[in-house]
């Protein structure tokens, strides 16, 4: 799976971004009729994902027959109405199956535009200079000390971390969970009190803990590596634009404006971030996250004597790592230094997830220590009393456990 | 000094539960020393504070003289009742990564294991996981696990659970070699023949509290009721029986003998000797079979174990 895994996403990634690729170059082959002196043969042109056909000249009949029988998508049919507010409401659409989204729009789109020109037209409005009056506004933005910005690096900030933040809850889940198994498994082997014969049982903890982070960072070192390697060489062979469908999560106006720069640009915006102090602290609120969660892990995976009892102890786990994700997600984007945000970046169980999601936006380092000082404090202290769980858990066999028993192995 | 293992007054509370009750034990070097007692008696308990897996809340726990300190459990070779390896691990691997923890170098650990997979016949092994082995095979593969780093002290819970007779022998044959060339060994059983066989002291762990120990002839000598078994040849049976119900406290016995003779177990109270009792009963009939009723430890177990419930 080390190697295989990397392969598998590229894949996925690749084959997502071809279909909507195919399916976006689909064009749609729609009839009307058109009984209305409003529109006219003009109104209804071919565009690229749009073919119209006229069977006006049949009657609404006879075209509906015809549409159906044939491998059109669908019959627009527009009524004769002098009032352009009645006409509006009054347009009918059939179709055998029910059309998509993008279709439906489109077409209101087209037949919205005619509408509303007819309508300025009644009310006197001069089209052209309506249009003359248009204004496309552009701040500049900068900070204090004058460096210029664009919104692009707010994207690709948002980017960043939120991706980030992802990451730090995978690798959690995933590497916590291992950590888990694998005390489960000399649970239940029987082989632990070989092993506590030799070693402390703290530092058999300790060492799966910090051995399976290592692992986990090797193994994301290889993924990073690979997909990277493979996304070049993929994109140089297929052309398919992998960066492109990534990018089609970013709000509609900064995908326009990442369209509208080159690479080049988007690059010299990216080196603009204090990308080594992001990396840096990225690697301290990772470690910090890991640790924390996964000496919970191992405390859990002494408790029971197989993986299914678990689940009980789960919960309390995942919560606090999705609420990280999602406040960051809700919040960060919007306010990065907001009420909430700033408080989920100190509380230590989610402040791993929404601190790297918002020092990108660029975080007074009080805070980030002050919330780095938290989590490493926290994290003493639950490994302390993980440590105290583990050492009575792992020699404690057919014992259903409650948070009550665990309450009274801190006490042994 | 001639002590490998003192505990002294070891007390340990598993919450309100006292498991261990100022447990004091003195194991002899170079000997077989037998730890018995009933289930959830606190053995085990005792066994990983000796350890070091648990720490005692009170108490002291000397180890060749000193204070037990962490360095000693590389002198130690444990064999928990409840065995275990890696399974997807490789044999070979996984013995002389389990010796290194235990402080073994590397090449050390494997010239040793080298040795002990000869003696057993079982070099073929080494590269196969453990999860492939059979469960007296992987019995086996532990108990090297448990001797290779050639330890001064040896503790085995159960040791022979899971052997065939022939490989119980051969591992009862080992432990008695491994005592031989200087190793003490702590027995931990409910087998009581191997008990018999093997042990020299014992101690008896009931309800967290010691309630019996020292020398196993000595313990003997203490429970032995002054009984005599003996088969008499007569002609007539019911007459000798009536004569010696009168004199002697008699029960009936019962052991293996080639001729039809009156089988009894008897008494003698406080003053009377062996020789007295010979003499009378040379003096009515053919003594056929005469031999001291030494008690077992499986009745000095049941005895003790009783009188303390």
């Amino acid at each position: 799976m080390t190697f295989l895994s990397p392969l598998l996403m590229v894949g996925m990634i690749a084959l997502v971004a071809f279909l909507s690729k195919s399916s976006m170059e689909k064009s749609n082959r729609v009839a009307y009729v058109n009984n209305s002196d409003i529109f006219s043969e003009a109104d209804f042109e071919d565009s690229k994902t749009m073919h119209y056909e006229n069977l006006t000249e049949a009657g609404l009949e006879q075209a509906k027959k015809i549409v159906q029988n044939s491998n059109h998508d669908g019959l627009i049919y527009i009524p004769k109405n002098d009032s352009i507010d009645q006409l509006a409401s009054s347009i009918q659409f059939f179709s055998n199956e029910s059309p998509g989204v993008v279709l439906i729009s489109e077409m209101e789109n087209n037949i919205e535009n005619k509408l509303e020109n007819e309508k300025m037209k009644q009310l006197g409005i001069d089209l052209q200079k309506l249009k003359g009056s248009n204004v496309n506004v552009d701040i500049n933005l900068s900070n204090f000390s004058g460096e210029k910005s664009s919104k692009l690096i707010n994207g690709i900030k948002i980017g960043i971390g939120m991706g980030s933040g992802y990451i730090v809850m995978m690798f959690i889940i995933v590497y916590g969970a291992m950590v888990m198994r694998s005390v489960i498994e000399e649970k239940t082997s029987r082989i632990i009190e070989v092993i506590v014969s030799s070693v402390k049982p703290f530092q058999l903890m300790l060492g799966k803990v910090i051995g399976t982070a290592g692992a986990g960072l090797l193994q994301f070192f290889i993924w990073t590596v690979i997909l990277f390697i493979i996304m070049m060489v993929s994109s140089y062979m297929f052309g398919v634009d992998m960066v492109g469908t990534q990018t089609s999560q970013i709000p509609a106006d900064q995908m326009e404006a990442i369209a509208n720069n080159n690479t080049q640009f988007a690059l010299t915006e990216l080196f603009k971030l204090p990308l080594l102090s992001i990396f840096i602290w990225f690697i301290l609120f990772f470690l910090g996250g890991y640790l924390l969660y996964s000496s919970i892990y191992a405390a859990i995976g002494a408790a029971v004597d197989n993986e299914t009892d678990t689940q009980q102890f789960m919960m309390p786990v995942i919560m606090p790592l999705m609420i990280g994700v999602y406040v960051g997600f809700a919040t960060v984007i919007n306010d990065p230094h907001g009420t909430v945000a700033t408080i989920f970046s100190m509380i230590p169980f989610t402040s791993p997830i929404v601190m790297l999601m918002r020092i990108p936006f660029g975080v007074p380092l009080w805070q980030i220590l002050l919330s780095l000082f938290l989590l490493i404090i926290t994290f003493l202290g639950v490994i302390w009393l993980a440590a105290k769980i583990y050492r009575v858990g792992i020699l404690m066999y057919g014992k259903k456990v409650s948070y009550k028993e665990l309450y009274k192995w801190l006490k042994y | 000094m001639s002590n490998i293992l003192v505990t002294e007054d070891v007390i340990k509370n598993f919450g309100d539960f006292r498991a261990l009750d100022n447990i004091s034990i003195e194991v002899p070097k170079q000997s077989v020393f037998g730890l018995l007692g009933p289930n959830g008696a606190g053995k085990t308990t005792l066994i990983r504070i000796i350890n070091q897996i648990t720490l005692p809340d009170s108490g002291k726990v000397f180890f060749d003289g000193n204070l037990l300190k962490p360095d000693d459990v590389h002198h130690i070779g444990y064999l928990p009742e409840e065995r275990g390896l890696y399974k997807r691990m490789k044999v070979g691997e996984q013995v002389v990564y389990l010796a290194q923890l235990k402080g073994m170098s590397k090449a050390e650990a494997k010239k040793q294991l080298k040795y002990w997979f000869d003696k057993f016949e079982i070099g073929a092994w080494w590269n196969k996981k453990v999860e492939e082995l059979s469960k007296g095979m992987a019995q086996k593969v532990q108990f090297i696990v448990t001797v290779l780093h050639r330890p001064k002290l040896l503790i085995f819970d159960e040791p022979f659970s899971g052997f065939d007779p022939i490989n119980a022998n051969l591992i009862k044959d080992e432990i008695l070699q491994l005592r031989d060339e200087g190793s003490t060994v702590i027995f931990s059983t409910h087998r009581m023949e191997s008990v018999e066989e093997m042990c020299e002291h014992i101690a008896l762990i009931d309800k967290s509290n010691k309630i019996l120990d020292g020398k196993l002839t000595d313990i003997k000598k203490e429970f032995k009721t002054n009984t005599f078994e003996v088969g008499l040849v007569t002609d007539n049976k019911d007459v000798l029986l009536k004569d010696l119900n009168e004199k002697f406290n008699v029960k009936t016995a019962d052991f293996k003998s080639l001729e039809d003779d009156l089988k009894l177990n008897i008494k003698l109270s406080n003053g009377e000797t062996s020789t007295d009792l010979i003499k009378y009963l040379n003096s009515k009939a053919i003594i056929n079979h005469y031999v001291e009723v030494i008690p077992s430890v499986n009745e000095i177990f049941i005895k003790s174990v009783n009188k303390n419930s």
